[in-house]
């Protein structure tokens, strides 16, 4: 997985862009990012993580600046701290964000792996940084692909009961 | 579809089987993980005569309130609880666009249609067939769903939904809006979620939280003429950040804060989100009784909803009768300062729009300053009421005809330049705006220097060309009248 270095305060005007709301999400992508890494969108690869500084996400209740990073097919956020309305927005969506305080130890375009249950980041030389836990019931929203399907597949079990 | 948290995931095999629907499709799986130990029967025998009470009498207002939706005679901060939600708003942007195939996907209807209250104010008026799109999704969908509570084209959620009688103290609320918190100036916890989260709420009527703690935010003293509540918002910004609310609860106290207007109280209450809180609330009084009698609002109770003395909680102390007019630089509402401290700063435009700058407060405030008088050549001052029953009022009071007169633009009364979607500002110019946001870009121009102040700062910056501070100007009358006397 690749780091994508980006600093504090990332805001959600950067994520997914107010003029670009309306077009959908394949627009608000393309444009993500755009005035940090204008190359961002068109070099991101499937897998890659976002490695930020503190409070990112701040600003507007639009999930689609969660949704834009899934559909780019990040892997995860990883930042010391972030607004706590995109926090719920993230696991909504199916987006892991990783609260670790010392990610501003990992470089830009490092290759890195995690363990979200675990809470551990591991990096290239092999050092670890600690994670804060997240709840268990978020990870496993994460991993349903977010809130959308878990309601899909608990209303069909409870079809299913008698 | 989903993540994959590592390499061998192990899916939890142990989900309990709670009781209601709504349980069932949104409470966290392990949502006794955090729950601080009940009390053991030899507790409840030995402890005082009652113990409840004695412990619900230290209790903070976010706590009296989360604790009624989540129906339990208490709660403590890092619970995680599921509450019932009294209100569900949202609007076109956020709401009928995303919910409608989230909910056709799914199969489900509305949990309860009386809850819920749709807002069209972002894409209006419609500009292009992208905003025609989304405007003619929402209004298709709350004619064959037969909302019972549609406000299009009135006016930006945060204003319209109190001004129709939807927020009283004690309710429980969520808006699909980040500026939702400002439902806290009612003594009700009110808080921002996405679409998807809001798709949860909207089959289910529940929601989960971790219960915050409290922040206080005490301020004694009263403010002077030509300063107001945003002046205090962007002093408590300048000082905590735009994390200083750590998504806890933060509560405005003191006599500072029970001398403004109900309208001012909005104004904090919606700016908590700036200060990264989940609520920011204003415990109700008389003010909050009165005004909302006046606007439909069934007869509410307000005694139990406020802070204990001696709950828990951080204090911090504001001066509000010393705090001078306070400007936020671009491009975050946190880069404050004084608006004495302030290089001459030339402006190009002042807006005064939005939830946070226009209600009928703000436009008293901006028309004090302007009346009789003629803004700056080459200033352009944008005025976007932010409901029409407030435009309506200011009507009434002559306040229109004053901005006009001075030489304001008038607008719609929705979201606007404020969010970017609408009209958006040239490239290049100079902002001094009433909004909460100045984010780079995020009014439409990415070349665009925004500034932050109060309605009294604009419409003395619109006066001179450049910030101003509205307290040399309100002084002037007095001035003349005094050198009057004299001759």
């Amino acid at each position: 997985m690749r780091a994508w270095r980006l600093p504090a305060d990332v805001d959600t005007d950067q994520l997914a862009p107010g003029a670009t709301m309306k077009h959908g999400i394949e627009v608000s992508a393309r444009h993500c990012l755009e005035a940090l890494r204008p190359e961002f969108a068109r070099d991101v690869r499937r897998g890659d993580v976002i490695v930020a500084g503190a409070r990112f996400g701040i600003g507007s209740s639009r999930e689609q600046a969660a949704s834009v990073l899934v559909h780019l097919g990040l892997a995860a956020v990883i930042a010391p701290s972030y607004s706590g309305l995109y926090f719920r927005n993230a696991f909504n969506v199916g987006l892991l964000l990783l609260k670790c305080p010392q990610a501003a130890l990992i470089d830009d375009g490092e290759a890195i792996t995690f363990d979200a249950r675990a809470g551990v980041v591991k990096r290239a030389d092999g050092s670890t940084l600690a994670c804060h836990p997240i709840p268990g019931f978020l990870l496993d929203m994460v991993e349903a692909g977010g809130l959308l399907p878990q309601l899909k597949s608990r209303l069909a079990n409870r079809q299913e009961k008698p | 579809m989903g993540q994959t948290l590592v390499q061998n995931v192990n899916p939890n095999p142990n989900s309990i089987a709670p009781s209601t629907l709504a349980q069932e499709l949104i409470a966290p799986s392990t949502p006794t993980q955090k729950l601080i130990a009940p009390a053991t029967p030899a507790q409840e025998l030995i402890a005082p005569a009652t113990p409840a009470q004695e412990l619900i009498a230290h209790a903070t207002l976010a706590q009296k309130l989360i604790a009624r939706a989540c129906g339990r005679s208490q709660v403590a901060p890092g619970e995680i609880v599921t509450c019932r939600v009294d209100l569900a708003m949202f609007h076109d942007s956020s709401g009928p666009r995303r919910l409608q195939p989230m909910l056709a996907e799914l199969g489900a209807p509305i949990w309860d249609k009386d809850k819920v209250v749709l807002v069209i104010d972002h894409y209006v008026p419609e500009v292009d067939d992208e905003s025609r799109r989304i405007v003619r999704i929402a209004r298709d969908w709350a004619a064959e769903q037969r909302l019972p509570h549609v406000y299009d084209s009135q006016g930006i959620c945060h204003v319209v939904v109190p001004q129709h009688g939807h927020l009283r103290p004690g309710m429980f609320c969520v808006g699909g809006d980040s500026h939702s918190p400002t439902g806290g100036a009612f003594g009700a916890y009110m808080f921002g979620i996405g679409a998807t989260e809001m798709l949860g709420v909207v089959v289910s009527g529940e929601i989960w939280l971790e219960v915050p703690q409290t922040i206080f935010m005490q301020w004694s003293g009263r403010l002077v003429d030509g300063v107001s509540a945003k002046d205090m918002m962007l002093a408590m910004l300048g000082r905590h950040g735009m994390d200083g609310g750590e998504y806890q609860a933060v509560e405005f106290c003191g006599e500072g804060v029970t001398a403004l207007s109900m309208q001012e109280r909005m104004t904090l209450a919606n700016m908590s989100a700036e200060l990264g809180a989940m609520v920011g609330l204003v415990a109700p009084d008389q003010t909050t009784r009165a005004w909302l009698a006046a606007h439909g609002a069934p007869e509410v109770e307000i005694e139990p909803w406020h802070s204990d003395a001696g709950a828990p909680g951080a204090r911090h102390a504001f001066d509000a009768s010393t705090l001078a007019p306070q400007v936020a630089l671009p491009h975050s509402p946190a880069n404050v300062c004084g608006v004495d401290q302030l290089p001459a700063t030339r402006i190009d435009i002042a807006y005064i729009g939005a939830c946070t700058g226009a209600k009928l407060d703000d436009l008293r405030a901006a028309a004090r300053v302007l009346a009789g008088r003629r803004i700056a050549a080459g200033v352009q001052l944008l005025v976007a009421p932010a409901s029409l029953r407030d435009a309506a009022d200011a009507q009434r009071e002559g306040i229109m005809a004053q901005l006009i007169a001075a030489g304001a633009t008038l607008l719609p009364s929705s979201c606007g330049a404020c969010a970017g979607y609408g009209s958006s500002i040239a490239e290049g110019s100079n902002v001094i705006s009433s909004t909460a946001r100045n984010f780079k870009g995020r009014m439409g121009a990415a070349t665009a220097m925004v500034y932050l102040g109060s309605p009294y700062t604009v419409a003395a910056s619109a006066l001179r060309g450049a910030i101003s501070d509205a307290r040399e100007i309100l002084a002037e009358p007095t001035r003349r009248a005094a050198q009057k006397g004299q001759a």
